[in-house]
């Protein structure tokens, strides 16, 4: 899967192309086994789980617009020398965004493969200049009930918080994304910034950031929060280790008819199985 | 009230109709396999428990004609589980028996469903007249009793797989109208009046 872990330009643009493909996709489903054919641009649009916007798959599509993107400004601080807050513009304009074709695992257990445009989270980290004594990266999605109406209910603690460790957030797959398929993001898909962790299950891939936070010790984050024995840290995408009320061992990739089995690491473990060398991912889900 | 089966039966297919015309036009969400083992797993339910509230309904009304409606129902209600079964085996595991049994063993929501399916086959496969007959009323109507554990078991079946995502106030709200159905036939038996008073009856 190296080639499309960074995915040239050329590729991308054959817009038209996969256009064909999502139309085959969605006429003969169960084709394309193997394949890792970006996911139609209309199903990762319409197809969401954001609690902030809803609980059902459907409903962020459709009130999602009431969150304002711009301005949009992220606050970076904790253990760094250049602590402040940027705004999104800025960011940008400091860190060129490329393509990257990555595969999408949810932990409800179906797929996608999305083109995402953005930037490594490395780069902004590295401008920040972490002190040595920060170990881990903290984020936090906006708050804003008027805004996010999903945050008037309790269905989790808000505001939504995500954590990785510093290494993870500092690996090259690690992203920033504020686009996909070469337009920016939809509120649905976490606007206008968001994190993308291609070896995690979807719910580590914060939407919506607002502050970046080094910490020395282990951020809390959401879903452990609300279901600690269900939902680790890590929550790396794992087949041998299930979740208690389901199988992780196979996965539906959207498009498809059957089931097809899920990859360790989700295909990326040439790349990231290093960092987790020695630990016990089955204690470490 | 010739009219009742036919409606009773449109109004039980409906839902069905509209499944298979949501997936064929591609409004099922994108991931239509789990739109319809969700869709047909709901209303497996849904009729459980209108079939449940057919005895207090006919014994509040006094509309005895209801009571042709209670198997009807519960038919229905089956056939939409065994669907409901059949999507996730077939779309999921693959027809495969062993990958069935290994969900059955591993997951508690999974075996729960699958005995509130088990505990249904012998009141679907009892629910003619004959087999009436065969039975006797007092024994075919203890069989059918099961229902009092069926549908609770389905409740939990939903609040289990749906407490892994913080969505359970749609299994408690269907656990309370359960409870409640269940409640009226304890306070019935126990003699308490559960009867309109009769200048509100309405024929
Ligand atoms: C009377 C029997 C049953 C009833 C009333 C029932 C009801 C339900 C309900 C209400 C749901 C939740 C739907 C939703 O989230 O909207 C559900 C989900 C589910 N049921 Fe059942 N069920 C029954 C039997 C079974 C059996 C026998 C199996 C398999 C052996 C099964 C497997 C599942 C699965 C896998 C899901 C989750 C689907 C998903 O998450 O995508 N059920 N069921």
């Amino acid at each position: 899967m190296n080639e499309r872990d960074i995915t040239p330009k050329s590729l991308f643009l054959n817009r038209r192309q996969w256009l064909a493909t999502a139309g085959a996709l969605a006429a003969t489903p169960a084709l394309a086994q193997a394949s890792d054919a970006p996911t139609p641009k209309d199903a990762i649009i319409s197809y969401n789980n954001f609690y902030e916007f809803g609980t059902g798959k459907s409903d962020p599509a459709r009130t999602a617009g009431s969150l304002r993107t711009a301005p949009w400004s992220v606050e970076i601080g904790g253990l760094c020398a250049k602590s402040g807050t940027l705004a999104l513009d800025d960011i940008l304009r400091r860190h060129p965004r490329g393509e990257h074709v990555y595969r999408m695992r949810c932990v409800e257990g179906w797929s996608m493969v999305i083109p995402w445009l953005g930037f490594p989270l490395a780069d902004l980290l590295k401008a920040a200049e972490p002190l040595s004594s920060a170990k881990y990266v903290a984020f936090q999605t906006l708050y804003d009930p008027a805004q996010m109406p999903g945050q008037k209910s309790d269905v989790l603690q808000w505001p939504y918080v995500e954590g990785l460790r510093l290494d993870e957030a500092m690996h090259p797959l690690t992203l920033l994304a504020t686009g996909l398929y070469g337009e920016e993001l939809l509120p649905q898909n976490g606007a206008p910034l968001r994190l993308v962790v291609p070896w995690k299950y979807g719910f580590k891939s914060i939407k919506s950031i607002v502050k970046i936070t080094l910490t020395e010790t282990q951020p809390p984050t959401s879903w452990n929060l609300s279901a600690p024995n269900e939902y680790g840290f890590y929550s790396n995408v794992n087949p041998q280790v299930d979740h208690p009320r389901w199988s992780q061992a196979t996965e539906r990739r959207i498009g498809e008819f059957f089931r097809r089995d899920t990859l360790l690491f989700n295909g990326y473990a040439e790349q990231v199985a290093h960092m987790y060398t020695g630990m016990d991912l089955t204690a470490n889900f | 009230m010739r009219l009742l089966k036919p409606l009773s039966h449109t109004f039980c297919a409906l839902p069905l109709a509209w499944l298979v015309l949501a997936v064929v036009t591609h409004q099922a969400s994108v991931n239509p396999v789990e739109y319809a083992i969700r869709f047909l797993g709901d209303w497996s339910l849904k009729l459980l428990i209108v079939t449940l509230a057919i005895t207090p309904l006919r014994k509040l009304t006094g509309w005895a004609h209801l009571m042709t409606l209670r198997r009807r129902l519960g038919l229905w209600a089956f056939a939409y589980a065994a669907l409901h079964l059949l999507c996730f085996w077939g779309a999921d595991l693959i027809f495969s028996f062993s990958a069935l049994g290994r969900e059955i063993i591993k997951r508690p929501y999974i075996a729960i469903g699958m005995a509130a399916f088990v505990l249904l086959l012998p009141l679907a496969l009892t629910s003619t007249n004959a087999m009436i007959k065969r039975l006797g009323g007092a024994s075919w109507r203890r069989l059918h009793k099961l229902i009092y554990l069926i549908a609770p078991l389905g409740v939990v079946h939903f609040y289990w797989l749906q407490s892994s995502k913080n969505l359970t106030t749609e299994p408690l709200v269907y656990g309370a109208i359960v409870a409640f159905l269940l409640l009226y036939r304890v306070l019935d038996a126990k003699g308490v009046s559960l009867r309109l008073p009769k200048k509100s009856i309405k024929t």
